[in-house]
């Protein structure tokens, strides 16, 4: 597997990932980082709402979000780019994201084996202590089998 | 009955198919707006894909005299297969409809629907209370 170059810039992989593809189209930004944990925004868009008589996001880019942080955070987790697939994603939806605020997901990896990385996280649109969302997954080692 | 597709259907290029008994399908042609990892479909964009056609599917099946508003509570998402760079459709299947609490499974395929590339159990609340 391959190690963490030195200069390695989570910030700086984000930029990259948003340039092209789905990234792009929902417009994921990186808002930080540390040892196990990752946190990345969405900043609120028209072309991304469900109902446009109440202006409230899908639930898809949310989903997105959730799973580019909690992929992110087991590479923080493990300090290594070992190739991963998503196995299953629970995402609860505790409330709406409120019309116009940016949605912040936070990501994180609480445990590896050397197959599976167990990721949980959660999702806020202004104020950390009253999450919209919260999420449970797993992820497997392309690489291990 | 016409789905009405959400401004996130049209930004994800989202089109409303039938299949050979009518039922409700949703296209998603391949674009770079849907990629993740180089060569396949974004995981995010297949959970958006598979809630679209839940939603839509209920939608239908509660009729025009009831549009109570769908409120998601959870989606679980497993992933198969890697999606790549061709159209995935999906259809779903109402397992319970009831006065308050829907449960839904949506199926991802693309050349095959033997071979899903995911899937989703889907649950939702209806709330009729703030319309009539």
């Amino acid at each position: 597997m391959e190690e963490f170059p030195p200069e390695f810039d989570p910030a700086r992989l984000i930029q990259t990932m948003s340039r092209n593809g789905h990234n792009k189209l929902i417009g994921t930004r990186y808002h930080g980082h540390g040892d196990g944990w990752c946190e990345l925004a969405l900043p609120y868009s028209e072309t991304l709402v469900t109902d446009t008589a109440s202006g409230i996001l899908a639930s898809g880019p949310i989903f997105t979000l959730m799973d580019m942080a909690t992929s992110l955070s087991i590479w923080l987790k493990t300090g290594t780019f070992q190739p991963q697939a998503t196995l299953d994603l629970r995402i609860d939806y505790l409330r709406p994201a409120r019309p116009g605020n940016t949605v912040i997901a936070h990501g994180e990896c609480y445990h590896v084996t050397k197959s599976i990385a167990f990721i949980r996280g959660h999702a806020h649109d202004g104020d950390p202590e009253k999450p919209i969302a919260h999420v449970a997954g797993t992820y497997f080692f392309t690489a291990s089998a | 009955m016409k789905t009405s597709f959400s401004p996130y259907a049209q930004t994800m290029g989202f089109e409303e198919q039938r299949d050979a008994d009518g039922r409700l399908i949703i296209a998603m042609p391949y674009c770079d707006g849907v990629r993740g990892r180089p060569g396949f479909v974004h995981g995010g964009a297949l959970a958006g894909l598979l809630e679209t056609i839940a939603y839509a599917t209920l939608s239908e099946a509660l009729g025009e005299d009831d549009r109570p508003l769908i409120k998601p509570v959870n989606v679980t998402a497993t992933y198969m297969r890697g999606a790549v760079e061709v159209t995935t459709y999906a259809q779903a299947t109402i397992e319970r409809l009831g006065k308050r609490i829907a449960n839904i499974e949506a199926i991802a395929w693309q050349d095959d629907i033997n071979k899903p590339v995911a899937m989703a159990q889907i649950n939702v609340m209806l709330d009729r209370s703030g319309r009539s």
